[in-house]
């Protein structure tokens, strides 16, 4: 990465007439622009586009990525977004002629390997998660989940219970994206606590259920990265109750070929396709958030889903679909370096993920615990939360930890999530990194933790060697500026 | 920074000025001071009735957004303009420039639930 | 596993460092009654070579754009994407970062965001822009209920001429919280909307009117005119706009919109079976700012006091205001934007009117030709690069001719409408040619007799 470096914007570098690509010339016949618009249709003041040449764009944007921390430049133990690596192989493929530049309306029988790629990925997604049918529509774990719920509602609906099923359990560990989507389909959020080893408090729920629960929305293992071992009374408690069971599968990666969501007794799922499936994600998108529903549900599946008859695929309305959730079929490129990456593992393979990703988690938590604080002390799955509360006694907060991290060329683990641990730090190795490299971040938490002891000056004016230093949030908000404007002359 | 004597005070760290049947409101010293810096501050519309209990305005830092519910009922006279373009204030000067809202008070008796000074001071002390 | 490096002596240290025997203890926290006891029942593992080869073999299966003459549309449009989009966007620093919520290492994808921004709101004439949605449909459908949130009302107008598929996305937002849609005509010999008669009944309860520009026939309505319509009674004027129009067409700011979305997928993205492509949602006014669904980038300094890039506002989002959030969006479309970033900068100012006029002229040269061979337009209003032909014909019998031909016709609209049963929704960009558009002219005359 690059040290301090400041790059201007793009419209700063801009010439007057200065073009950057060239169209082939108009080869029609024109047709005088007043005999096709009225003249108050057009346009008054021109947008201010850049004008800039080709090699200034290129220098510009490789410029800008120098700034990047991506998994490609370094470790990114981000917990809760499974960064692992991401197979060049899979950008390949999805950028095959016959992915990228198919049309959405064309004829089924001109589309049918495109076709065939998302059933196959339906059926593959259904094994994994031990459940019947998919939908491919969603375009992010927070899509997938507003898809569910919307499910979710039509099944009361058609039992005739949406008038008093109006309430989502969720876990106070639980991902911000659950309330927000459940507000969003119009439910009311009550929020179940966690218990002392850290899942939900099974009395509580018990308590808190009743003909008013739609569903429980869980992470398995949650947000702390631990398994919740009493998950078989969860549901029944929320079954018994009239409920249904969703499962966030942001934390899918622990379990691929281990246990299956189905298995545990939830109805819908979704999967984080650029987590566990290893898109890239693309500094914030596109991902992709497939959901598999029971067999139960799967008549209220968005609409189109794909089906196969006599080696024939075709697109297919389910009965009682809920409609859709997004045009077209869902983020496909995403869907074929998905499909790559599990053809490329197989089951053996998918199992020998979640194993490994379990053994570098356990192998970091066991070997940070002396240093900082380990709320709860069990085994973890994937990814563990600690906590700064040690060092915040010297002054320094787990954000300069944070921070500091970044000295390292390390990105920084997730922070203050979940929020039920003060000063958390969230950590989620994956299973793709190296020992050596696992060992290397050991040492570098030691040693910050060390220097929070005696040195804590250090820690709290850090980052010092990154692209910019620590960047002022308050005054971003205060006042907001989140467009250039050309200056007056 | 005290907590003035002469104002009445809330659990949720809210101050109140009463004179007649209206009253100013606004955050304490040490609301603020657990906010860290207010970077929006949102105020109802003037004309708008409250219950005691809803939610009448919402205080946002970089990371959290507060609802600020409601001490007693009312009807708002007049909001704090200068705080919605300089939300700092409420940081600065909590118990002057940084007030929130002015109202009517449409339930006398619920003036009697709020705090003194010296029972704020108190509640505030143990942490 | 030639993704996961560890060796057989790693794994043993591992297992003696954290004090186990065996992987298997690692979960034993796991019910037995619940783990797999047998295999998932997948495909064996395939080497890099075998899946390459297995996936050119699915990819071939399929009729590309390269192999075939498109005049289809209907959302989703074929146009030239210059060769550095490519290659800039699959830059490693960019492709395998996560959201940026570490600011300091994650300029470069804050600053992409914060030109995209900026261009987005130049293009659509607006105040302010977000980092981006996931696609046209699911932003219009955001827009709508922002437009409920900040009026406090409970109906939303949306006309019969938004493509059908946004229709159908929105009104299943809409109605998840209880918010009613009313769907308004269109004009059937303008086939622009048509507002009802006495339409103050309508508007006084409405939270917003939706128009899309072009409709999804094609034709540019009159958005001055609804803007006013709305505005008088109290309500807000969402515009969902065609982005490539925005070189010629008056800009939505200039049209009086409150909210402005599109989606960005002809702006530098290949059509790929329909996704991913990339929303865009555009506001006027500091009230809507602070409402607004999704990511937004914002100017800052740092300790130095050098500017610096942040995502700001964020008390608005999920991860802190979890049920009272605007919207549960997180991830986004980032990459997408990156692209349309790359392509708005690469085509700059003058490129964007040349792809805007080309899409113009040749839809021109096409509805010309069309009428030489007795194929009419359907309806009477200006229309941009996309229109309704017509024609005593099967249109799904004509395709499946064309196809032989190598040409892909246009989207046949019987299925949309029964009154449209003789209707054909053609597109035309900049990618066809005089030769082309000549070509299928004359294939099809000689289908339609």
């Amino acid at each position: 990465m690059t040290k301090k470096k400041i790059v201007p914007l793009i419209f700063e570098i801009s010439s007057p007439g200065r073009r950057g690509y060239q169209f082939p010339e108009l080869d029609v016949e024109e047709t005088p622009i007043n005999e096709l618009l009225p003249e108050n249709y057009l346009r008054e003041k021109e947008a201010e586009l850049p004008e800039v040449s080709e090699v200034e764009v290129v220098r510009h944007f490789t410029q800008l990525s120098r700034l990047n921390h991506g998994v490609d430049v370094d470790f990114y133990p981000l917990g809760s977004c499974t960064m692992k690596y991401n197979p060049r192989i899979n950008e390949d493929v999805a950028a095959l002629p016959g992915f990228t530049n198919i049309h959405p309306y064309q004829p089924e029988n001109t589309v049918q390997g495109a076709l065939r790629l998302m059933y196959e990925l339906d059926r593959f997604l259904a094994e994994i998660s031990g459940l019947s049918k998919a939908t491919l529509q969603p375009a992010a774990g927070a899509h997938g989940e507003l898809t569910g719920l919307m499910i979710m509602r039509a099944y009361h609906r058609d039992n005739g219970e949406d008038d008093i099923r109006k309430e989502i359990l969720i876990p106070d560990s639980a991902h911000g994206t659950n309330p927000a989507s459940a507000m969003m389909v119009g439910y009311e959020v009550k929020e179940v606590p966690s218990d002392d080893r850290g899942g939900v408090d099974v009395e509580a729920l018990r308590k808190m259920v009743g003909p008013q629960t739609a569903g429980l929305m869980l992470t398995n293992p949650n947000t702390l990265g631990v398994f919740d071992e009493n998950i078989c009374e969860i549901q029944e408690i929320v079954h018994d109750a009239g409920g249904l069971l969703y499962y966030d599968g942001a934390n899918a990666n622990a379990i691929l070929g281990i246990v299956r969501p189905g298995d545990m007794g939830f109805d819908i799922v979704h999967f984080n396709l650029h987590k566990t499936f290893s898109t890239p994600h693309g500094g914030g998108g596109p991902g992709a958030g497939p959901i598999v529903v029971s067999e139960q549900l799967k008549q209220y599946l968005p609409w189109p889903v794909v089906e196969e008859s006599d080696g024939r695929y075709f697109f297919h309305k389910p009965e009682r679909s809920i409609g859709r959730v997004k045009s077209f079929y869902g983020n496909f490129t995403v869907l074929v370096r998905a499909y790559a990456y599990i053809l490329s593992h197989g089951s053996e393979g998918l199992r020998r993920v979640s194993e490994i990703a379990v053994l570098h988690a356990n192998y970091l938590m066991e070997n940070l615990k002396k240093d900082y604080f380990l709320p709860f002390d069990r085994k973890c799955m994937h990814e563990f939360v600690l906590s700064g509360k040690w060092q915040k006694e010297n002054g320094v907060r787990t954000l300069d930890i944070a921070k500091r991290l970044l000295d390292h060329g390390v990105h920084a683990p997730t922070v203050y999530f979940p929020l039920i641990v003060d000063e958390a730090i969230m950590i989620e190795p994956t299973e793709t990194e190296t020992k050596e490299t696992l060992d290397q971040f050991i040492e570098v938490m030691k040693e910050i933790a060390l220097e929070a002891k005696e040195n804590p000056d250090k820690v709290t004016s850090a980052p010092l060697t990154t692209p910019v230093r620590r960047l002022d949030e308050t005054k971003a908000a205060r006042q907001p500026i989140i467009r250039w404007t050309k200056p007056t002359e | 920074m005290s907590n003035p004597k002469e104002l009445y005070y809330t659990k949720d760290h809210d101050w109140l000025k009463i004179e007649g049947n209206k009253a100013v409101m606004g955050i304490t010293d040490y609301a603020q001071n657990e906010l860290g810096d207010i970077v929006f501050v949102e105020l109802p519309a003037v004309g708008d009735e409250f219950a005691k209990g809803d939610s009448i305005a919402v205080v946002e830092s970089v990371k959290a957004a507060s609802d600020i519910y409601a001490p007693i009922s009312g009807v708002v006279t007049a909001i704090n303009e200068t705080l919605v373009d300089s939300p700092e204030l409420a940081n600065e000067s909590p118990f002057e420039e940084g007030w929130f809202i002015e109202f009517e008070i449409t339930n006398e008796d619920e003036v009697k639930e709020l705090l003194s000074a010296s029972e704020y001071d108190e509640l505030v002390k143990g942490d | 596993m030639r993704y996961i490096p560890i060796t057989e002596k790693d794994e043993k240290e591992m297992l003696a460092s954290i004090g186990v025997n065996s992987i298997e203890e690692l979960f034993s926290e796991i019910p037995e009654n619940l783990k797999m006891k047998k295999e998932l029942p997948l495909p064996k593992a395939l080497a890099e070579a075998q899946l390459k080869k297995h996936l050119t073999a699915l990819s071939n299966q399929n009729a590309n754009l390269d192999e075939l003459v498109s005049f289809l549309g209907a959302g989703a449009y074929e146009h030239f994407i210059p060769s550095i989009v490519d290659h800039l966007s699959s830059r490693g620093e960019f492709l395998t970062a996560y959201t940026p919520y570490q600011a300091e290492v994650s300029q470069g994808v804050l600053q992409s965001i914060f030109e995209f921004q900026t261009m987005i709101a130049e293009l659509t004439g607006m105040e302010a822009a977000n980092a981006s949605m996931y696609d046209g449909a699911t932003a219009l459908a955001e827009a709508a209920l922002m437009a409920c949130n900040v009026t406090r009302r409970n109906t939303v107008l949306i006309p019969k001429s938004l493509h059908p598929e946004w229709q159908e996305v929105v009104t299943l937002y809409l109605e998840s919280q209880n918010i009613e849609v009313v769907v308004l005509p269109y004009d059937l010999d303008s086939g622009s909307l048509k507002l009802p008669k006495g339409p103050e009944e309508v508007f006084k309860s409405a939270a917003c009117l939706v128009v899309q520009q072009p409709n999804f026939f094609g034709v540019i309505e009159d958005a001055e005119y609804y803007a006013e319509q709305i505005h008088q009674h109290g309500g807000l004027f969402v515009m969902a706009v065609d982005p490539i129009t925005l070189g010629l067409l008056k800009s939505p700011g200039e049209c009086g919109a409150d909210i402005v979305v599109g989606d960005a997928q002809a702006l530098g993205n290949p059509v790929s079976f329909g996704g991913p492509s990339v929303g865009f949602f555009a506001i006027k006014g500091s009230k809507l700012l602070r409402r607004m669904p999704g990511r937004i980038v914002g100017i800052t300094e740092d300790a130095d006091g050098d500017r610096g890039f942040v995502l700001t506002l964020q008390t608005r989002e999920q991860h802190i205001r979890r049920e009272k959030a605007t919207s549960n969006i997180c991830s986004n479309q980032a990459l997408m934007a990156l692209r349309t970033t790359i392509y708005l900068s690469v085509v700059g100012k003058q490129g964007l009117k040349d792809v805007s006029y080309q899409c113009l002229q040749k839809a021109a040269y096409l509805r010309k030709k069309l009428e030489e061979i007795g194929v009419r337009v359907r309806f009477s209003g200006p229309v941009f690069r996309e229109f309704v032909a017509e024609a005593q014909a099967d249109w799904i019998a004509i395709n499946e001719k064309l196809l032989e031909k190598g040409f892909l016709g246009g989207l046949p609209l019987v299925m949309l409408d029964p009154s449209l049963k003789n209707c054909v929704l053609l597109a035309v960009s900049e990618t066809r040619t005089k030769e082309e558009i000549d070509a299928f002219v004359a294939v099809l005359g000689g289908m339609i007799k």
